[in-house]
């Protein structure tokens, strides 16, 4: 375990610094009952769930609010006629979700282009922070007094969760909205297996409640790891090339950038690919 | 990796941001989009429209210009016809014109033939009375030999 008086200095080993760069500034009630930052990973760890990563939830929120703030500008003076260069990004990002959405979803829905937009814009950005040289922001924040600093938050897997379960809240939503109480239970136990014959029907229900439990709760999870284990992948990696002396870094870092690039943005398209489908799939009946 | 507050957070904050997007960004933007395509498409249609006017009018004009080239031709033919028609008559009334002259003409010269012929033949009479006068000697009675003369100037 990394301890806070090896996080800083030349004395820090390889194991120290990677565990350094992997830790959140956890901000909650410590042992001694005293509310405060967590030092070092034991004493975040110890928080419990009333804690909060007061890094991930910055860069998270901020990113968030750089998205909101751009595509408003764009929105603001959005115009039929010749459109200005932040119109014309927004409308290219706006065009281009609303062409997802509409090639899986065929239904009436106000929400799930709004809400494929913001997973691919902040998602995108969140994951941008990780080709930001990994040392940069931790040692802006160190000169400032903050212990910790992971600035990527989809490397956080709160974060990705967070997102998860909130589709997930609106998958379990939507299909209570559309198929009924009595539909989406009918469609949790009555298939894949099913018979004409209603004692063989009923015995499946069990078989069919757990396949059908397992899908339904997969869909978050898996939503919520992928995303977060190709990140933090990816941030280790940097991390781990960030060890070499700085003379042969670039030699690694950058092919692992470039490839990076592909993965930042094919992470954000598949969140948003996968939550119009599964919201697609909550519309549809069986 | 501690699953936390964090996680409620991040959820929280999504769904503000979704909702913001939904309120703010999503409509104008969408608005905007749709409202090009419309409008694209109807100047797509317009053109379209233009051009199919443009070559009906071209067809119209060619065959306007077909229908005056067809009159102007018609318009030289009658011309041509009329000048020659013109020119023979003005032809035809001279020729007739001038044979009139000279049938006039011969008929004067006729007249003025039978005139001088009738003088000629006074004169000789005359010239046969005084000859005649000369060698009877004596004045011949013109009423009384009026018969004789006559006779006498029919036979020169």
């Amino acid at each position: 375990m990394a301890s806070s008086d090896s996080s800083h200095g030349g004395t820090q080993t390889a194991s120290e610094y990677i565990q350094h760069h992997l830790q959140n500034l956890t901000y909650g009630q410590k042992a001694d009952g005293s509310w405060g930052i967590a030092h070092g990973a034991q004493e975040a760890s110890d928080m419990g769930f009333w804690a909060i990563h007061l890094d991930s939830m910055f860069w998270s929120i901020l990113l968030g609010c750089i998205f909101c703030g751009l595509f408003w500008l764009g929105a603001k003076r959005a115009t039929a006629g010749v459109p200005g260069a932040i119109q014309n990004f927004c409308e290219l990002m706006v065009e281009f979700v609303d062409q997802s959405v509409r090639d899986t979803f065929h239904g009436e829905n106000k929400l799930i282009g709004p809400l494929a937009l913001t997973i691919a814009v902040w998602v995108f950005l969140m994951n941008l922070m990780d080709l930001i040289p990994v040392d940069w922001l931790p040692w802006a924040a160190a000169n400032m007094g903050i212990e910790y600093m992971k600035v990527v938050p989809t490397t956080d897997v709160n974060v990705t969760l967070g997102m998860s379960l909130s589709v997930f809240a609106l998958i379990i939503y939507y299909s209570l909205k559309v198929k009924g109480g009595k539909g989406f239970l009918a469609e949790l136990t009555l298939q894949p297996f099913s018979s004409d014959n209603k004692f063989i029907k009923y015995a499946f229900v069990p078989v069919n409640l757990l396949l059908e439990g397992v899908g339904l709760i997969a869909k978050p999870i898996s939503l919520a790891l992928r995303l977060f284990g190709n990140l933090y992948a990816g941030e280790l990696i940097f991390i781990l090339i960030a060890l070499l002396p700085f003379y042969l870094q670039w030699m690694l870092s950058v092919p692992w950038a470039i490839f990076h690039i592909l993965v930042i943005v094919l992470q954000a398209f598949i969140f948003m690919m996968l939550t119009i489908v599964y919201l697609t799939m909550a519309h549809e009946h069986h | 990796m501690n699953l936390n507050l964090t996680l409620i957070g991040q959820a929280i904050s999504f769904a503000i941001f979704v909702l913001f997007c939904m309120k703010y960004v999503w409509p104008p933007l969408i608005g905007a989009l749709r409202e090009r395509q419309a409008n694209i498409a109807d100047g797509l249609a317009a053109a379209e429209r233009s051009a199919q006017a443009k070559e009906e009018a071209q067809a119209e004009a060619d065959e306007l210009l077909k229908d005056a080239r067809n009159q102007a031709a018609e318009i030289v033919a009658q011309a041509q016809k009329r000048h020659d028609q013109i020119v023979g008559d003005a032809q035809s009334a001279a020729t007739s014109k001038g044979e009139q002259i000279m049938a006039a003409k011969q008929a004067e010269i006729e007249q003025e033939i039978v005139t001088a012929r009738e003088s000629l033949r006074q004169q000789v009479s005359s010239v046969a009375v005084a000859g005649a006068e000369k060698i009877l000697k004596r004045e011949v009675d013109a009423s009384a030999h009026a018969g004789i003369l006559d006779d006498l100037i029919a036979k020169i």
